[in-house]
This record gives structure tokens, sequence and C-alpha cells, in this order.
């Protein structure tokens, strides 16, 4: 190996060609949405036990859906302010969805004691576990998500995010969106299976 | 070895920061933190080889144990210490904790790092035309959270109370609860630890694979002109992605049920008379989880290997590959039905016997597209001008073993056979012909082939031809015989036999499966002087050593990073033009265009002839 060869920027392909983040990204998002399916199914094996505790889903998650919902909102909202380059509004409204982000892990916190005071324990039934595995593995990914959102924030405040420059908050967008939406299918599978 | 100076941009279409990084090559960055996908290739091989021998030499151990349960093991000593016992013997806790990393050690550091990690970092960018992944750091990454994994996993090796020993599936309750086994102590931690970084590590690949073959196709590398091998390694790479987080989710749960006192795999334990507190879990969930994962795993083995096999067959046959789209359909088909036959490891779990019917139906349709691939290996050679080159002999060699190995599985895949023949020797027997030794065969048969140009210079043939017959041979004798000793009833995973006299009479095949395993395994050393020597001593590889129609054959004999000095080639036709009739050569690459072969096109072609753009 004793030779670098230029690598050129502008090699030839195929006209077939997708942005390669963005498709990083998807592809990761379908290994997300694995994990949670693998729990969620699991989840449904152990329900037709038939050994079911009797366990109220906390009505805290009632809320914190509708938090995550407006912080989609929010978050589009950002994406199609950068279209037009209005740049005030994108940093408010990126500001509002790390805001609301917060305020939604605050939420599931609560609804985490709420759950425990009502009976729903950690350590316990497997289907009181399952609650805080999969709103927990939410939460942790949520993390993740405002940490990218803060990263975008960031490059806002530098003039870095406008129409000529998207992929970031459009990646950034579509994090959030699956975010919210498979909080939207937890909440959904967790109320109605109970 | 001089490092140029010249400049390396990043390679990529859309991508939106251009850095231009200067690439200073000093050792550390070269050869180390390289983000060379040929490097990363080079060092998942290398790490692949050292387990290849860890877990070759744990299972040579434990054949001692069955083949020769009389043999004083007390030379031993020196590397098993405590754990041969006062009377010269293995301690039993470890034979299961052998069983277990050898297992854990071939499926997943030997045959899917060592082999998907090796040949598709290495050949993706070669084979399509690409100066690199799509992002080599994340490449990178994953190299070093398997290294960072392997660690783990080595280092459990030699704690104090042994490594794992609830074998390579982990069923809990065994594995869950520390109390139960030695091995389910700290030995099975560090094993969780380890293979979530594993787990991470086969994501990062599998993207970065996944999005390369979709983005960096070089011009005219259109999907229907991919080489089978580029197909194989795409689609193992969609199964990871699809499995993997599933056996996370598994590991996951276990690890609550281990360390912080979940109930979700455990329920009604009592030990020692005492009863455990957990109530309500269920360990069938766990193997539903595990197989989930488990079984399109054992595809993600076989598929690399698959791929490699139809390129080496049809470069060697000198004939293009019989049913180039039924190849690449069956492999698709394998892929999806290969998500829902996970129950049939679990017949004898209780499930109803309707649902078993279901998954018997499901488990034996798959048979169908793997007969397809084997049918097509078998005409692709009828008929060929076959050069048996070591690579070749070990390709045909595994469509052997994957077509004796797949016949049991259509045993197996019977739900009330399986009653019977589930947990005896006649599944090690199975998987070990159809996954273990077929795709220890195709990373072989892929090591003799690529050789050169991993290395720029030639193995030694008749090396490998000795190679080739002790192996070949070796694995028969040492697996064939399983059939029968399951057939009988033993049962896998039994420290021993001695004390029932039914099996008192194959005593004797035992000691000749273990004769023949140590014989095969001693033949692997034939090929490890091979590799390491010919890297010194091996005659310069020509450019094209094979006469082969791929992309990768019109680098230079050593490729640097970005792989081509000029243009990156363009492709105008598909990779298995070999013997076409009214061709002269019985080659014809895939960078010569259409348009200057009008002796040997096709009436379709020579359609596509007429509108070609050939670069000058
Ligand atoms: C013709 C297609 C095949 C059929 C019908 C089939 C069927 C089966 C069945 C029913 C079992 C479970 C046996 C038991 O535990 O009682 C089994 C085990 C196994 N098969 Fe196959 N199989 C096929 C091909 C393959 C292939 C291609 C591979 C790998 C590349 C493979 C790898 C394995 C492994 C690793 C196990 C054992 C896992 C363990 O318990 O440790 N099989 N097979
Ligand atoms: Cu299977």
């Amino acid at each position: 190996m004793d030779t670098a060869f230029p690598l050129k920027r502008k090699d030839k392909g195929t006209s077939f060609k997708l942005h390669p983040q963005k498709v990083a990204l998807w592809l990761f998002l379908v290994s997300v949405f694995m994990l949670f399916a693998a729990w969620t199914s699991a989840y449904v094996v152990k329900q037709s036990d038939g050994t079911i505790p009797d366990l109220e889903i906390p009505l805290m998650f009632d809320y914190s859906t509708i938090v995550v919902v407006l912080s989609s909102v929010t978050m589009h909202m950002a994406y199609i302010f950068s279209k037009r380059n209005q740049i005030l509004n994108i940093k408010i409204s990126l500001l509002a969805t790390a805001l609301l982000g917060v305020t939604f892990l605050v939420m599931q916190c609560m609804a985490a004691v709420e759950f425990t005071n009502a009976g729903g324990y950690w350590v316990g039934h497997p289907m009181s576990s399952f609650v805080y595995v999969l709103a927990g593995a939410h939460g942790v990914h949520l993390v993740s998500a405002i940490i990218f959102l803060v990263i975008v924030v960031n490059a806002a405040f530098r003039y870095r995010v406008h129409s000529k420059s998207m992929v970031r908050i459009e990646m950034c967008t579509t994090y959030w969106h699956f975010l919210g939406g498979l909080w939207m299918y937890l909440y959904l599978f967790l109320t109605l299976n109970h | 070895m001089a490092v140029s100076e010249a400049q390396v941009l990043e390679h990529s279409g859309a991508n939106e920061h251009h850095d231009d990084h200067e690439h200073h090559g000093n050792f550390v960055t070269n050869y180390i933190f390289s983000l060379d996908h040929k490097v990363i290739g080079k060092q998942f091989l290398l790490t692949g080889i050292f387990w290849a021998i860890i877990g070759g030499g744990l299972s040579i151990i434990f054949r001692l144990q069955l083949g020769f349960p009389d043999m004083d093991l007390e030379w031993l000593r020196p590397l098993l210490g405590k754990w041969i016992t006062d009377t010269g013997k293995l301690d039993t806790e470890f034979y299961l904790a052998l069983v277990t990393m050898h297992g854990t050690i071939m499926v997943f550091f030997v045959l899917t790092a060592g082999l998907s990690g090796t040949f598709s970092n290495f050949l993706i960018p070669l084979q399509i035309g690409a100066r690199d992944m799509a992002s080599g750091f994340m490449n990178m990454l994953s190299y070093w959270l398997f290294f960072l994994s392997s660690v783990i996993m080595f280092i459990s090796l030699f704690i104090e109370t042994g490594p794992a020993g609830g074998g390579w599936t982990i069923y809990p309750p065994l594995s869950a609860l520390p109390q139960a086994i030695s091995g389910s102590g700290l030995g099975m931690t560090l094993w969780l630890v380890a293979m979530v970084f594993f787990i991470a590590s086969s994501l990062l690949g599998g993207i970065n694979y996944i999005s390369t073959i979709i983005n960096l196709r070089t011009e005219g590398m259109s999907f229907t002109r991919m080489p089978l091998t580029i197909w194989a390694f795409f689609l193992t790479a969609i199964l990871g992605l699809l499995s993997f987080p599933v056996l996370f989710a598994c590991a996951l749960l276990l690890v609550f049920d281990r360390s912080f006192g979940t109930s979700f795999y455990l329920s009604d334990i009592y030990i020692g008379g005492e009863a455990l507190p957990n109530t309500g879990g269920s360990p069938i969930l766990f193997q539903h989880l595990f197989w989930f994962l488990g079984h399109p795993e054992v595809y993600i083995i076989i598929l690399p290997a698959l791929g490699i096999t139809s390129e080496i067959i049809s470069t060697n046959a000198r004939k293009p590959i019989f049913g180039y789209r039924a190849m690449i359909g069956s492999m698709m088909g394998i892929g999806v039905l290969s998500f829902v036959v996970w129950a049939h490891h679990m017949f004898v779990t209780g499930m109803s016997p309707f649902l078993g019917s279901i998954f018997m139906i499901l488990t034996l349709i798959i048979a169908v597209p793997s007969a397809i691939k084997g049918f097509n290996y078998i005409t692709t050679l009828w008929r060929g001008n076959i050069r048996f080159t070591p690579a070749m002999l070990f390709s045909i060699g595994l469509v052997s073993l994957f077509i004796s190995g797949g016949v049991t599985g259509i045993f197996l895949g019977n739900s009330a056979l399986d009653i019977f023949l589930h947990d005896t020797y006649f599944v090690v027997a199975h998987f070990h012909l159809v996954m273990g030794s077929s795709a220890f065969f195709g990373m072989v048969a892929g090591i003799y082939h690529w050789y050169p140009k991993m290395f720029g210079r030639m193995m030694d043939d008749k090396l490998g031809y000795i190679h080739f017959w002790l192996t070949f041979v070796g694995v028969y004798l040492v697996f064939f015989p399983m059939h029968y000793i399951g057939i009988a009833g033993f049962p896998r995973r039994y420290y021993s036999f001695t004390n029932f006299d039914a099996f008192s009479s194959f005593g004797d095949l035992n000691m000749f499966v273990s004769a023949a395993a140590i014989i095969t395994f001693g033949a692997q050393f034939i090929f490890l002087f091979n590799f390491f020597y010919s890297m010194i001593r091996g005659r310069k590889a020509p450019e094209n050593p094979w006469e082969s129609n791929t992309l990768e054959w019109t680098t230079p004999r050593v490729p640097g990073h970005g792989n081509w000095p000029g243009e990156i080639p363009t492709v105008y036709r598909w990779p298995y033009d070999y013997s076409k009739p009214g061709s002269e050569s019985d080659f014809i690459p895939q960078t010569i265009p259409l348009s200057s072969t009008p002796e040997s096109n096709l009436a379709h072609e020579e359609e596509s002839a007429k509108t070609e753009q050939v670069d000058k």
C-alpha cells in the first residue's frame, strides 16, 4: 500500500443515487423499528399466556403523547421555515421543539412515578417491566434526537441552515418524526392492549 | 514504504462537505486506524483467522473428552490449570463452557465477522467500481467495535469462573441464574457485553454495505450487472439489519433478568429447595426472540459464502453462471423465508401441533430456493472448461457440503421426526455440514481466490491442493458419522456417554471422529503457513491471474487507497461473459464495450451497442 491515488470528487457513477447519509439514517431507523417490533411482539406473546396483572397505563402518557405530537409540528415548521429562509423563525421553532422534547422526557419520568405508585413495578411481573422497557428505550432514543437537534440549532445560529443547506435539518426532521410516530405506536399499543 | 503525498479527496457524489484532507500515511493511519476498505477487510480477516484457531482449538479439547473418555489429560494442565481435575479429567462445567465458546466464536466471530466483514469490505468497492465505502469512518468504527467485542470475549476465556457455559444459544433460565452453573456468572455477563458491541459493529458495517451498494456503483453497473458476490453481500446486510436488533432486544431483556431483578424469562424456579421471587416470565419467549435472529443468522453466514462460490465457479468453469436471475431470486426467496421459519428450532417446546405444521411447511419450502442454487452450481460446472485451482476445489467442496447438509435439514424440518432428532448429534451433523463446513469452505475459497488482490502475491497451489483434500475428506469423516450417532439417540452437549450401556457400542465411532477432527484441524496449519509465507515469498501476482471479468482485476497489482489510479472504469456488460460464442478470448471483462465486440454480441446486445456511450 505505498501509493494513495487521488480520490476524485467528480467520479462518475450510476444515475440511480440517493443521499448516502440519508440512506444510512433510514437504515438505522429500520433497525430501531425492528428493535421495538421485537419487544412489542414479545409483549403480545407474553400476554397470550393469560396471566396478566391488572395494571393501568399511566394517565400521564395521554399528555406526553400530546406534547410529542406538538413537537413534531414545531419540528416540521422549522423545516418549512428553512426552505423559505426565514432564519429567525427557524431558530424559534427549533428551540421550541427542543423544549417540547425535554418536557416530554420529564413527563415520561413522571409517568414512571405514577405507574410505580399504581403498583406497576420495574421488578415484578414482566407485563409491567415491559412498560418501562418500551418507554425507557424510546426515551433513550429521544435523548439522542435532542442531541442531534442541539447540533442543528447550533448550526442554525451560525446561519448554516437554509434552503441551500437542508440535509442536516431534513435528517433531523426525519428522525424526530420517526420517534414521534414510534411513540404514537407504543402509546396505542399499550393502551389498546390493556 | 514510501507514501506519496498525493491528496486524497472525499469521494462522494452527493456528499455535502468536501473537506480536502491530506493523506499523510504513517503506520498508524495506514494499517491500524485505516479508513481504507481494503485494509479494514484484511483486519477482519486476520482477526477472523485468529478466532478460527482459538475456536478450532477449543473443539479439539472437547473432542478429546468425547473420543477418549479415559484419557489422562494431565498434560493440558499448563494450559487449562484448574479446569483439569485432580484425576486428570476435564472439568464437567468447563466442558460446557468449551462447547459454548466454540459455537459462539465460530458462528459470530469467524463466520459472520471474519467472512462477511472480510469480503464485504474488501470486495464491495472493488467490484462495483467505487473508491471506498460510503463512510470510511463508520467502517473503521465497525472494525474497532468488533475488536473491542473480541477482546472482551477473549478475556472471558481466562476468568476464574470460566467463560459462558449455557450453549451458544444461551437459553435461560440456565444462562439467567448465576447460581445455576459457574458459566452463568461473570463469563455470561462478559458474553452479553461482548455481543452488544458485536451487534453494534454488525449494524454499522451492514448500513455501510447497503448504502455503498445503492449509491456508489460506477457508471453502467446496474443492479442486473452486479456480480453475485455483491448481491449476496447486499442481501446478507439486509438480513443482518433486520435480525440483529432482535438479538439485541433479546439479550437486553436477559441482561435485565440477570442483573436488574426483572423476570422476563423467569418463573417458578426453585434452587436448593428455595423459591426464587421471579414470577410470570417465560423462557420460551427467549427462544422465540433468539431464533428470530438465529435462523436468519445462519443465512447471514452462508449467503456470502454462496456468493463467493458463484463467482469462483463461473470464473473457473469458464462459463457464465447458470441462471443469474434465478440465483438472485433464490437468494431473495431464502432471505424472505428465513424470517418465517424460526420455530423449527422449537418443535419440542410444547407448541401446538397445528403451529408446528405451519412452521414445518414454511421450513420445507426453503429447500426449494436452496436446491435451485445447488442445481445452478452443478449446471454451471456441467461441461465447463474447469480449471481446478484451490479456490475452485473449495467452491466445489462447498456445493457438495451444502447439499449433503441441506438434505438432513429436510429430515429435521419434519416436526414429527424432530421430536426424536432434536438436540441429538444429528442436528450437530446437519449444521456443521450445511453451515459450518460450507461457510468455512467458502471463506477459504475466497481467500485463495482474492489473495493475489489482497497481498499482490500468489499462494502456493500445491500446498493448496494438499490442504483441500485433507480438509474435504476430513470434514466428511468428522461429521458424517455424527448422523449415525444422532440417530442412535446421543444427545448433544453431554460430557460423557460411558454411563449408558446403549451407547457403549459407539465408543469406537466417537474415537474415530475425534481422530479425524484432530487431523483436519492439523491440516489447517498447512493453510496458515501458505497464507503467511506467500505474503513475503509468494510469486508476484499478475494483474488478472484468473482471467476474470470483474472490476477488481482492472486495478493495479496492489491497489492503493482509491483503488484506481486514473478514472474509475465504466461497465458495459454483465460479469459472466466467459467462453462467449464468437469471441476469440474466453473471457470479456466488464469494461469492454459491447460496440467493440460485434463478433460475439447477442441480438439485444447489438441493439444496445448502437447507443452505447464509450469514454475514451
Ligand atoms: C434445506 C434447508 C434446511 C432445513 C429444512 C433446515 C432445518 C433445520 C431444523 C428443523 C433445525 C432444528 C433441529 C433441531 O434443533 O431439532 C435446524 C438446525 C440448524 N440448522 Fe438447518 N435447515 C436447513 C438449512 C440450513 C442452512 C442452510 C443452515 C446454515 C447455513 C442451517 C443451519 C442450522 C443450524 C446452525 C442449526 C442448529 C442450531 C442449534 O440448535 O444450535 N440450516 N435446521
Ligand atoms: Cu433454522
